[in-house]
């Protein structure tokens, strides 16, 4: 640390600008599979460190190697974790991609740059620093094969030193991302000692951004949504995981083995106290969850939209024969393949209905890591509890990115699973009805297969079934039965997660958002309040149905915009089919569907261009 | 349970005291004569010979004729009528959850060689230990009669169309993708069929069996492959097949030159009296050349055409703890604060 501070003094005074410390984005353009994920997670971490709040989005292709992609960083003293539009900070290392990335930045950024390309010709506003990273890698990494991913570690070494990274920070961050490869670790922190030492002897600060210590992460966390949401299962009890690979799901599952694999083994046996498969398609994945859901296991999926497409069939059937199962949909865009590796909400109305028929599901809206996780183990809970498919709607931004989060808390209550009668209580009651809702709340009892009483066996079906399970097309019969489904859904409505009523403070407008739309919101709070004076009340909505808290808050605003991450107002859509005319005529949309994280700014100037028109 | 008014002779019970009622289910709803009742009525002989805990089956289906017939057997056991084509995941996602159910699911000609192709040979695949009884009627019984995909090249439909298509031979694709009892049977072979399901109870994996079974409405004329007199005179049974459960010895004679004796996962036999010269059923090889001249020949094969009682099931792979995962206690499936603790360490 000692060593920055001396040099950065140094060229402080060299220099007469405004200093902007803690509040930058730092954007990496590099090719796909060259190894730059690490160099942006070490220089992520090393950030986190100094106790900076800071965010990591990557933007990335549907290619394994080769094409253009993205990294990039936020830095912020004030917390702020969405994406920033524009960039203070550009390393371009991507020869295709250098020009058109260096002429969308605003002036008075800073271009580290590949001295090959040249970019210093194309913009006079920016500050450039051009760096010869083939020339430093060389003796750095004298076999020639690894050096393309080396390579890569030697901007983590000039920013370091141009923005005042501690490098006793960088070594701890990077030490911590090659764990055991001590070897690999040595290499690559040579390289980034190179490019410190390089920017030392041959680059003079001439841009205004800097890092400082700061202390606004201790005991903080970084972790990606999916491994968040891999902890949820696993603290939830799950006990059968059945998935098919997709991008931006797959690391749920593949995480979860990992954790699995290290605390669920049991002790004694050395057996697992869980299944894991791999199915042959999301159609085997889902049919694998209802069939181990129905015999009493926790049984999970993760998928994203075409996933849950095909789901479709299935998810009907576990609605109406009532059989609980927790499917995570790590959104992307659509339709079809549409752009998979770039994030959306935009499955939302599609899944709340998923299937033919009069079917509605229990949709849960992670915000953060650290839902993901606890609404992970909700969900499981509610899936028993109410004895059918629950969705845990998260997304690409949240699953796949680097998030802030404090530490996860350990659950405070037991597990729920939900009116299950054993062989005593058949004893005791001398037998059951599978579908009568004996409690008035919609939600009948079971028995699992393997129950030894005669009484306890049923034929589930997808077909028309009577209290007793037994087949019926006697149109009271099928009234009846959606009927009891229907109160079972108004049950839920109360029990989903309540809405966060972030800001109410008697505004006329109100924002309502979901996932991972709220740390835009946010920050547009903030602008809206501090560029013009407008102090908008806010509810975060985490679960369909819909809350009677929801209708409530619309009620106590004039204008109530929606946010979401879609063309068609999907949520706002749901919330119509919910809500009085009165309450509807209040309902704006602000929608952002152009596939990258939305950003504060956007919300705010869509809020302030409608609110002008009004 | 039983509903008899009248007073009835002393019932006949078997080994574990029930008596056959308790192996039966609702009345069915088939066509009278339909080859499927048949096929119930040796799986109630079966279980109830075998004596089996009712409890302990999980019956599973798809959608169509075939599979509404786990109503008609069974009553106690608790059943999943699924989705068209996709038991076999329903079934692997039970067993996931309690390895102690003794699976048997019950599809159809359509319901596995059509729509449910893909989930039928990644089961097979899979030996996951389950009794798959198709009820192979060459066509679609609930729409009316249209062509299955195990419709025999030639046959002719009540409509005068004729299957212009080869038929996918099920045993043959399960063979060859690792299930490890397979056997094709005839709904009216009441003898071999009933040994061929006890021998399906006893074994630990995949056990398969086509059984082909008339559709008396829809495909029981002349010029069809799959009614009941085409069978008849086309049978040809591989061996003579005999069961003899692990709770009785062995009292029959045989001789150890034309018998060969298979010992299954539980203690059973199955004695298979060849019929012809020197037949191996645990040779795969031999399996699927038998299957390929069957057809050369017109001929209708049925009998036991390949067992292998060495090789681990499913459930066996996954290293499972032995108790149901279903119902295992939170103290077992939530692990400590300690363990969230230090995962969180990491992450700092």
């Amino acid at each position: 640390m000692a060593t920055t501070h001396v040099a950065v003094s140094e060229i402080e005074a060299a220099q007469g600008q405004q200093r902007i410390v803690n509040d930058l984005s730092i954007q990496v353009a590099t090719v796909n599979g060259s190894g730059s994920q690490s160099s942006n997670l070490v220089l992520l971490r090393a950030i986190f460190q100094m106790g900076i709040p800071v965010s990591g989005k990557n933007l990335f292709p549907s290619n394994i190697a080769g094409l253009p992609t993205w990294f990039t960083i936020r830095a912020s003293k004030h917390g702020y974790i969405a994406r920033r539009k524009e960039n203070d900070f550009l390393v371009a290392m991507n020869p295709e991609t250098a020009e058109e990335d260096v002429r969308t930045l605003e002036p008075g950024a800073a271009v580290v740059y590949d001295e090959r390309l040249n970019l210093n010709q194309i913009r006079h506003d920016l500050t450039f620093y051009p760096v010869p990273f083939d020339k430093i890698v060389t003796p750095v990494c004298p076999d020639a094969k690894l050096r393309k991913l080396v390579r890569n570690m030697i901007y983590v070494g000039v920013l370091a030193r141009l923005l005042g990274v501690d490098m006793a920070e960088v070594e701890k961050a990077l030490r911590k991302q090659f764990k055991k490869k001590v070897k690999a670790a040595d290499l690559n922190f040579k390289a980034v000692l190179a490019g410190y030492d390089y920017a030392e002897k041959n680059l003079e600060k001439a841009d205004r951004y800097w890092l400082e210590p700061m202390d606004l992460t201790a005991g903080k966390i970084l972790i990606d949504g999916n491994s968040a949401a891999a902890l949820g299962c696993m603290f939830a009890g799950v006990t059968v995981v059945t998935w098919y690979p997709i991008t931006p799901s797959s690391s749920l599952c593949e995480t979860l083995i990992a954790y699995m694999k290290r605390y669920r083994i049991d002790p004694e046996t050395k057996k697992a106290t869980f299944a894991i498969v791999q199915a042959e398609d999301e159609l085997a994945a889902i049919g694998m969850v209802i069939g181990a859901g129905w015999a009493g296991a926790r049984a999970m999926t993760s998928t994203a939209g075409p996933g849950i497409s095909l789901m479709s069939e299935f998810v009907g059937l576990g609605y109406y024969a009532e059989v609980p199962g927790v499917i995570f949909d790590i959104q992307r865009v659509g339709p079809s393949t549409g752009l998979p590796t770039r994030t959306a909400q935009g499955d939302i109305l599609s899944t709340a209905l998923l299937s033919h028929g009069d079917t509605k599901h229990i949709l849960l809206f992670p915000s953060s890591v650290e839902e993901c996780y606890t609404l992970a183990i909700e969900a499981f809970d509610l899936a028993e509890e109410f004895q059918t498919p629950v969705f845990v709607m998260s997304d690409l931004d949240l699953g796949m990115n680097t998030w802030m989060s404090n530490a996860f808390p350990y659950p405070d209550k037991p597990i729920v699973r939900g009116k299950v009668l054993t062989s005593e209580d058949l004893d005791r009651l001398g037998g059951f009805q599978r579908y009568r809702d004996v409690d008035g709340d919609g939600v009948p009892y079971r028995t699992l297969p393997g129950t030894k009483h005669p009484a306890a066996g049923y034929l589930a079906r997808g077909s028309g079934h009577d209290e007793r399970a037994i087949y019926s097309e006697r149109p009271e019969v099928y009234v009846n039965n959606m009927d009891r489904l229907r109160r079972k859904f108004e049950t839920a409505r109360n029990r989903v997660p309540r809405p966060v009523i972030e800001r109410d403070d008697g505004s006329d407008v109100g924002i309502i958002a979901y996932g991972t739309s709220h740390w835009a919101i946010v920050e547009t709070l903030d602008q809206l309040k501090r560029e013009h004076g407008l102090e908008a009340g806010y509810c975060r909505i985490r679960g369909y149905p819909f809350n009677d808290q929801v209708a409530d808050f619309i009620r106590r605003h004039q204008r109530v915009y929606v946010v979401e991450q879609n063309r068609d107002a999907q949520l706002a859509g749901l919330l119509r089919l919910d809500l009085s005319d009165d309450l509807v005529k209040k309902l704006r949309s602000v929608l952002h569907y152009d596939g990258l994280p939305i950003d504060a700014r956007s919300v705010t100037d869509s809020i302030l261009a409608q609110e002008a028109e009004r | 349970m039983a509903t008899t008014t009248l007073p009835s002779p002393p019932q006949k019970v078997n080994r574990i005291g029930l008596e056959v009622v308790a192996y039966k289910g609702n009345k069915t709803t088939l066509c009278a004569g339909c080859g499927h009742n048949a096929i119930t009525e040796r799986i109630i002989e079966a279980f109830y010979e075998m004596g089996v805990e009712p409890y302990r089956v999980a019956k599973l289906s798809g959608i169509g004729c075939s599979s509404k017939s786990p109503a008609y057997f069974l009553r106690s056991a608790h059943g999943f009528n699924a989705v068209h084509g996709r038991m076999p995941s329903v079934a692997t996602g039970a067993l996931l959850a309690n390895r102690n159910l003794l699976p048997i699911g019950v599809s159809g000609d359509g319901d596995t060689a059509s729509i449910g192709i893909g989930q039928f040979v990644h089961l097979m695949r899979r030996n996951l230990p389950i009794i798959y009884i198709i009820e192979d009627n060459g066509c679609y019984g609930l729409t009316k009669g249209q062509f299955s995909a195990t419709a025999d090249l030639g046959s002719v439909l009540k409509t005068g169309v004729v299957n212009d298509l080869p038929p996918i031979d099920t045993c043959a694709l399960a063979i060859e993708l690792g299930a490890t009892y397979v056997a094709r049977s005839f709904s009216g072979d009441k003898r071999q069929l009933l040994a061929l399901i006890e021998g399906a109870i006893a074994h630990n994996g995949t056990a398969m069996l086509d059984v082909i079974s008339p559709c008396v409405t829809f495909n029981d004329h002349e010029g069809s492959t799959k009614s009941y007199s085409y069978v008849r005179d086309h049978d040809e049974p591989l061996e003579e097949v005999s069961f003899v459960p692990f709770f009785e010895d062995i009292s029959i004679e045989y001789d150890p030159g034309t018998t060969k004796d298979i010992t299954l996962h539980d203690g059973s036999h199955l004695l298979l009296k060849k019929l012809d010269s020197g037949y191996d059923p645990t040779n795969k090889g031999e399996a699927l050349r038998a299957l390929t001249e069957s057809h050369d020949k017109g001929e209708v094969v049925t009998g036991l055409f390949y067992v292998d009682t060495g090789r681990q099931n499913f459930i066996e792979l996954l290293n499972l703890v032995d108790e149901p995962l279903a119902t295992l206690p939170e103290s077992r499936v939530r692990p400590p604060k300690s363990a969230l603790d230090e995962v969180m360490a990491g992450l700092q």
